[in-house]
């Protein structure tokens, strides 16, 4: 393997990291305030429909981050009132979402499109455009450096950068702000954050608020790299930010780690069918089998232990 | 301190929830501009019409009574089991050995073996979150989600490795021998002198699922493990104060349920395939969980329930059919009926205490 071909694997690691960072940073706001969110999955494709519906009608993709920022608030605020106002349960809320989305955006897409649930393919200005950063043409030549910076560093999306971008401003919010400190306690001991006059209710939906919007950004990344909404394009990338967000054990720089680690394994996966080991060949299926495998080893606590929020999943209930 | 009478709680709850889910649904063909009383009209005929209809959403049925008993005995042990889609595929798996590797000689001998082999993989595939749940406190929604992708991956890389047909272009196992079929209604029926369609995939899959549904009863009201799968859920501490071990409770609760899951394939591997295909579950796992919340983990609720869905399923298919609404259409309604029936409970309950609390109140005055 030479050095381009490593670097190109990097680069569609990046690629393919950037919508499971947004989803597994959004998982992260919204757990941390204890509110467990297994309806990333539907919030993604949601967004996703929505960017892609509103790109190919306006010509802008810009128009379709606002569209599929809308529909991923829409449905956290759906989640915010069964989980929160009415104090449902969390995990059946999600797993209601993941299949309203499911249905939801294929039903309206055929009544929109009549293209069995697609939306019309977008043209290269209604995508987001790639973001060439200063010198990278007159580097390109640059034995080593070169590539690594104009392939590697420079050349992505808006979004990439936003994203990537978002794990220190994450870090900063939850660890150096009133907010950050309020919404972990939300997270751990809400009836503390109760007695101490801040609202647990107000607290829960903000964070839903900020998953909202990072989901939504993530599902309009999805409709532009693959230029229109494909039913179920998401394809279990909520479920793998997921994955991600435990890999972290809740904090934002390890999301980042754990998020690349599953990009590049999705990339690897997707360059090379098979890895021929000597005379050992790693299947493909294995490949795509390995974020879950790894998951599950780190949940069952063998290496590190992945402790969550200690109120996630349960509704607050005042005491009278 | 009676807030509210037995039969509300049991009927009337989730009878609004469901109402309302379906008002939704309405409203939902109603902005997609077509016309929901049709729709009904198309799905009822579609469903119900003739023998080949009720024998698709009889075949349904059977598929969502299974998932949904096995979701249901999870959950009386307060597990949420997402992951019967999982252990219904790799139920499939072993049924699909024990039908391929065996010349069965009749399928009465051959049903008892599939059901062993389908229940076995079924239940080892639930032993492993079940035993992290147990043992090591990791969550069983994250590990069985985890679970459901590792089985399709693993299912995927038998059948293209093992199982496929040497140059065949479709991924699928063979076909299972003669003796390993199963006989359909039309069959079943014709000695009755009883005409049902031949096509229909009905079979006698579906009494044993009725026999399931009886089992489960037994199980979880009469017998001595169902109080202490009970007694688990309504409260771990208690149970452990009295006695009952929670690893043993929630690893037996998982491993009967990843069995009911299993079990399933007898009706759409070895019933209505005769051979083992990629994706054979087709979301029944997933619709198991609707089924379960709204049959209130009973099962009469729970073949009622997985009558119901059975008929959305059949009758939306021929919905994308006659009026061109896509079959999407039912997961939307799927999803409406878990969101009002489990999650959006207390939206329903709490006014309807209010209003049981006001009558009584009047009676007593």
């Amino acid at each position: 393997m030479d050095y381009l071909t490593i670097i190109q694997i990097l680069d569609s690691t990046v690629r393919l990291a950037t919508p499971l960072l947004l989803t597994c940073l959004a998982g992260l706001f919204s757990e941390r305030a204890g509110v467990v969110d297994i309806g990333l999955e539907g919030k993604l494709l949601a967004a996703a429909f929505l960017a892609g519906a509103a790109a190919s009608v306006t010509g802008s993709i810009w128009i379709g981050l606002l569209a599929g920022v809308a529909g991923s608030l829409a449905f956290s605020m759906i989640h915010g009132l069964a989980s929160i106002t009415f104090k449902g349960d969390q995990l059946i809320s999600g797993v209601a979402l993941n299949f309203l989305a499911a249905g939801l955006t294929v039903v309206v897409g055929q009544s929109w499109f009549k293209l069995g649930g697609r939306t019309p393919s977008l043209p290269t200005d209604a995508r987001f455009g790639e973001w060439n950063l200063p010198f990278s043409d007159a580097l390109a030549n640059v034995p080593f450096i070169g590539p690594l910076y104009h392939e590697l560093i420079s050349g992505h999306t808006a979004l990439t950068y936003m994203a990537l971008l978002a794990v220190p401003l994450s870090w900063w919010v939850l660890y150096r702000t009133r907010f950050g400190l309020r919404l972990r306690a939300v997270g751990e001991n809400p009836s503390a954050v109760d007695t101490a006059g801040v609202s647990v209710v107000r607290l829960r939906f903000a964070a839903l608020v900020i998953a909202g919007v990072l989901c939504g950004m993530a599902g309009t990344y999805l409709a532009s790299l693959a230029a229109g909404f494909v039913k179920d394009m998401s394809a279990g990338r909520g479920y793998i930010a997921l994955a991600a967000l435990i890999f972290a054990k809740w904090r934002p720089w390890y999301a980042l780690s754990a998020t690349m680690l599953f990009g590049l394994l999705e990339a690897i996966g997707n360059r090379y069918q098979s890895i021929t080991m000597g005379d050992f060949t790693i299947p493909v299926q294995f490949m795509q089998a390995l974020p879950y495998i790894l998951t599950v080893i780190i949940l069952a606590g063998f290496v590190g232990k992945a402790i969550p929020p200690r109120a996630g999943g349960t509704p607050y209930v005042k005491e009278r | 301190m009676n807030k509210m009478p037995k039969w509300a709680d049991a009927v009337l709850i989730p009878l609004i929830s469901i109402l309302l889910a379906f008002l939704l649904s309405g409203l939902v063909i109603m902005a997609i501009g077509k016309d929901p009383v049709m729709a009904i009209k198309t799905m009822v005929q579609g469903a119900f019409g003739n023998s080949n209809n009720i024998g698709y959403t009889l075949y349904y049925t059977t598929n969502f009574i299974f998932t949904g008993l096995s979701v249901a005995v999870a959950y009386h042990a307060r597990l949420f089991n997402i992951g019967s889609e999982g252990q219904a595929a790799l139920g499939g798996l072993g049924v699909a050995l024990v039908c391929l590797y065996v010349p069965w000689p009749h399928w009465a001998i051959a049903l008892p073996a599939a059901m062993i082999g389908g229940a076995v993989f079924g239940a080892a595939w639930a032993f492993i979150p079940a035993y992290l749940q147990a043992k090591r406190g990791s969550h069983i929604v994250i590990t069985t989600i985890m679970f459901n992708f590792i089985g399709s991956a693993l299912i995927g890389y038998i059948l293209l490795n093992y199982l496929k047909v040497p140059g065949s272009m479709s991924t699928e196992s063979a076909r299972f021998g003669a003796g390993a079929h199963l006989p359909t209604f039309h069959e079943m029926l014709a000695p009755f002198g009883i005409e049902f369609n031949k096509n229909a995939p009905v079979n006698v899959s579906f009494l044993i699922a009725l026999l399931a549904a009886v089992g489960f009863y037994f199980l979880i009201w009469r017998t001595r493990l169902g109080y202490e799968i009970r007694a688990y859920g309504q409260s771990e501490t208690a149970a452990k104060y009295a006695g009952i071990n929670p690893v043993r409770i929630v690893v037996i609760a998982m491993l009967i349920s990843g069995a009911l899951s299993g079990l399933m394939a007898i009706n759409n591997v070895m019933g209505e395939a005769e051979r083992l295909i990629d994706n054979a579950v087709e979301g029944a796992g997933f619709i198991g969980i609707a089924v379960a919340l709204m049959g209130r983990n009973h099962p009469i609720g729970i073949v009622l329930a997985a009558l119901l869905f059975g008929f959305l399923y059949q009758g939306g298919g021929e919905l994308s059919f006659w009026e061109s609404i896509p079959r999407e259409l039912v997961v939307v309604i799927q999803a409406l009926v878990i969101m009002f029936t489990g999650a959006l409970d207390n939206m329903v309950r709490a006014p309807l205490e209010k209003l049981f609390i006001a009558l009584n109140k009047k009676k007593e005055a």
